[in-house]
């Protein structure tokens, strides 16, 4: 298994049986092998996110999936990249959406996306609000906590026991699909890098061709993933 | 300042299936045809190539297929006296855009309405008595019968290239259909689509349990296929990208794939994209229409598009909408039940049960939108309403139809939503689930219903649509009749642990997960104008010269995917119009 650059070895990504572990061993070796390596999380420079918002995204996604245990954590399969990137583009300024007023933030949440807010701005206006309530509450900026503390303080941030301000509402919960976004994405949008999540579950990605496989019930697929660019996992 | 075009014979408003099946059928008359799509055009080579167009984040999760809210969307409230809020972002419904419309990401299942559907009212009042209709239900008949409409369901089943086993041909029921079905002239064009495991075990347990399990019947095709135009279909990979996605193996029934290709190559055939139409335009005596006007998004500018003939083929609530802004019909009030416009709205409920089998494999990235196996045995049909307490029914199916990871994630009940719990989960229980749903009927009632909205605009400047809908009890009763019925054979497949989804007592209408994009109603068809704004043959009662397809015509929702039966009615008006109307211009009824 290859080491992810800038981050500790890890190993176990796949939880491979026989079978894949076979084909991998005489698989031609895959494209991203040849692809110049990404720069290290800890020296990408952010198309839209502050340094500050930057290492919130880096400390969140970590505890909201962890490195710990199988699989690839987010910080793996590089999510932040991925975030910062969505927010930097139509997604962070909704541009698809109907973005005229008047607005109604404090309606029902089965009414929608009600605040006036774009998701960008929820992250730049939230992440401080958060700072500010992890520093009153345990003494320091969320990025700076221990890891424990750190998902008591997203656990209370999903229960809204901050009261945070209608606006905002929405934030853990773009925070919270943006992370699952970056991790099962294809890799070409920046996270689920080496498709390392997609082995990790037993996606096979963009393969698109499964005929014969039909009929074959309760029989596992055998073939590892690829990916929209032509990566071979 | 408008310009004004030269003028057509007719003019259709929006090019999806309506639209190219109305245009092929009137094109092959001879008459100079013209489609305006507001959208852009698209078609399998180069818009819906592999491997690009099987990008989850792009279609599945960004909706790159789908009409942006920032150019059309509704508002929507659940209830008279709430206010109604824009449907900013994308969530319960998904409207389509650009040449084929929804026609191109839908997930190809395909039916006939069960044939007490086509007097619904009659039927109820004949069989069960009027006391078991809610005081507010305003449900009511189809105006033209099953045996008039099954030639013209057979011909679009035959067009689209849909696959499935015929239970009920002539009046003979044929063992391994649905037979419960009403009777077809002829067998589905293709064999029935192979079925993934989830569909075999579903199968099992409901025959097991002394149901009548058959193939889901859609629109993918099983086998080599050409259809009446010479248009192709190649046999499905069951790739698992059908809804939301354009399908790049001409496999999937589109109005690409069965109609379009052969329309662009008639010579008085033209269509026009990114030409969005803002109303239709009535004459002086307000007794015909004189065509309409569309904005040209090239260009900037207003266009005056004069027709003979203008049929709406857009989406259901578009139809709605042009209909208002226009000023054809008089628009419904729900405080004095007066009126037509925008009357009878209706949805679609859906609920199902979710198994876990610990140490089963599904490999649930293998499907299509219309695999598996239904049954149809708590179909409208086949339930007696006096006892059960509600009106509807609903068809099962079980049948994967993606694995994507982003969106199709089932967890067991308990698991945490993120954190190492999440991760564990995701990687003990993906490709170990299946799930069993319902897709019932909605009734409509005096208070769900289409008008405009008094304070918010769209870019043109025109009032939106605004939706007032919300969870009847008639309607969850029924869901809730399901998952009793359901619960005994989920249970009967022995999952390691399982969990219900079906709406309770008191569920409110949530505008953000996705339920379905069967909106119907608005402009439905009727014997009476007091009651309908269509005729039997979906002509206007107000102006003649003037025809509106779609799920809007439906009195109220049925218990299937509405696309058969919004191909069905456009064959059957086309050929009104092709026999009857055009040697004679004038009100058919």
């Amino acid at each position: 298994m290859r080491d992810i650059p800038g981050l500790p070895s890890r190993r176990g990504f796949l939880k491979a049986s026989a079978a894949t572990a076979a084909i991998a061993s005489i698989a031609v070796p895959a494209k991203a092998e040849e692809k110049p390596e990404p720069v290290a999380l800890t020296e990408y420079k952010p198309d839209c996110l502050k340094p500050s918002e930057w290492a919130f995204v880096m400390a969140a996604v970590a505890r909201l999936i962890p490195s710990d245990g199988e699989g690839p954590g987010a910080i793996e399969a590089r999510v932040p990249v991925f975030i910062d990137k969505q927010l930097a583009g139509d997604y962070g300024k909704a541009s698809d959406w109907y973005m005229v007023g008047p607005y109604q933030p404090a309606a029902s949440p089965l009414r929608g996306w009600q605040t006036p807010l774009n998701p960008l701005e929820t992250y730049q206006q939230a992440i401080p609000v958060f700072d500010d309530w992890c520093k009153a509450t345990h003494g320091k900026i969320f990025a700076e906590l221990d890891a424990e503390t750190q998902d008591k303080a997203l656990t209370s941030l999903q229960k809204d026991e901050m009261k945070i301000k209608p606006e905002l509402r929405e934030f853990f919960s773009i925070l919270l699909a943006n992370t699952k976004e970056g991790y099962f994405s294809d890799p070409m949008y920046g996270g689920n890098h080496g498709m390392a999540a997609w082995k990790y579950i037993g996606f096979p990605g963009a393969r698109g061709s499964y005929r014969e496989w039909v009929g074959k019930h309760n029989v596992k697929y055998p073939l590892g993933p690829v990916s929209i660019s032509g990566e071979r996992g | 300042m408008a310009r004004t075009e030269k003028k057509k014979d007719v003019v259709l408003v929006g090019f999806g299936w309506t639209g190219a099946i109305m245009g092929i059928e009137l094109a092959n008359e001879g008459l100079e045809v013209l489609a305006l799509e507001r959208g852009h055009d698209q078609d399998t080579v180069p818009n819906f190539q592999y491997p690009n167009m099987i990008d989850e984040l792009k279609y599945g999760i960004r909706y790159g297929m789908m009409e942006k809210p920032a150019n059309t969307t509704v508002t929507i409230r659940r209830s008279l006296d709430e206010e109604a809020l824009p449907y900013r972002s994308l969530g319960t419904f998904l409207l389509g855009t650009g040449v084929g419309g929804a026609g191109t990401h839908w997930n190809g299942l395909n039916w006939r309405p069960m044939q007490s559907e086509y007097r619904l009212k009659s039927y109820v009042t004949e069989k069960f008595g009027a006391g078991v209709m809610t005081e507010d239900m305003t449900i009511q008949d189809y105006p033209m019968s099953y045996e008039e409409l099954e030639p013209h369901f057979d011909r679009f089943e035959k067009v689209a290239g849909i696959s499935g086993t015929a239970g009920n041909i002539n009046g003979k029921i044929v063992e391994g259909g649905n037979p419960f079905e009403a009777p077809r002239s002829d067998e589905y064009p293709m064999p029935a689509m192979p079925s993934t495991w989830d569909g075999v075990k579903f199968r099992d347990a409901a025959k097991a349990a002394g149901y009548h399990p058959f193939p889901s019947p859609g629109g993918i095709a099983s086998k080599d296929y050409k259809n009446e135009y010479n248009m192709q279909m190649g046999p499905c990979n069951h790739c698992g990208f059908c809804e939301r996605y354009g399908c790049y193996n001409y496999s999937k029934s589109s109005p690409q794939t069965a109609i379009i290709d052969a329309l662009k190559r008639k010579k008085n055939f033209e269509y026009r994209v990114n030409s969005e139409v803002l109303r239709v335009e009535k004459s002086t005596d307000g007794k015909t229409v004189t065509g309409v006007t569309y904005f040209d998004h090239k260009t900037g500018e207003e266009v005056f598009q004069p027709a003979d003939l203008v049929i709406l083929t857009a989406f259901a609530l578009n139809n709605v909408h042009l209909m208002l802004v226009s000023g054809i019909g008089q628009p419904y009030d729900p405080n004095t039940n007066e009126g037509v416009v925008g009357r009878n709205y209706a949805y679609q409920i859906t609920g199902g049960y979710t198994l876990f089998f610990k140490d089963e494999d599904f490999n649930p990235f293998i499907g299509t939108g219309a695999n598996g196996f239904c049954i149809d045995d708590f179909g409208i049909d086949n339930i007696d309403f006096a006892k059960e307490g509600f009106v509807g029914g609903a068809y099962w199916r079980a049948g994967q139809t993606n694995g994507q990871p982003g969106r199709s994630m089932p967890l067991p009940a308990g698991t945490p939503s993120w954190g190492a719990g999440w991760k564990k989960g995701i990687g003990e229980w993906y490709g170990h689930a299946m799930s069993i749903g319902a897709h019932g009927s909605v009734m409509s009632y005096r208070g769900h219903y289409l008008d405009l909205d008094p304070t918010y605009k769209d870019r043109h400047g025109r009032p939106m649509l605004r939706m007032t809908y919300n969870w009847h009890p008639n309607e969850i009763r029924q869901t809730q009749f399901m998952k009793q019925k359901m619960e005994p054979v989920a249970k009967s497949m022995n999952p390691t642990t399982m969990q219900e989804g079906f709406k309770k007592e008191g569920a409110m209408f949530d505008v953000r997960p996705y339920q379905t994009t069967h909106n119907t109603g608005g402009t439905v068809t009727g014997d009476d104008p007091k009651t309908s704004v269509l005729n039997r043959y979906l002509q206007s009662w107000d102006c003649h010269n003037l025809f509106v397809m779609g799920a809007n015509t439906f009195p109220q929702n049925t218990q299937y995917n509405p696309t058969g039966m919004v191909g069905g009615l456009a064959y059957w008006a086309a050929h009104a119009i092709r026999k009857d109307y055009l040697p004679n211009p004038r009100p058919l009824v």
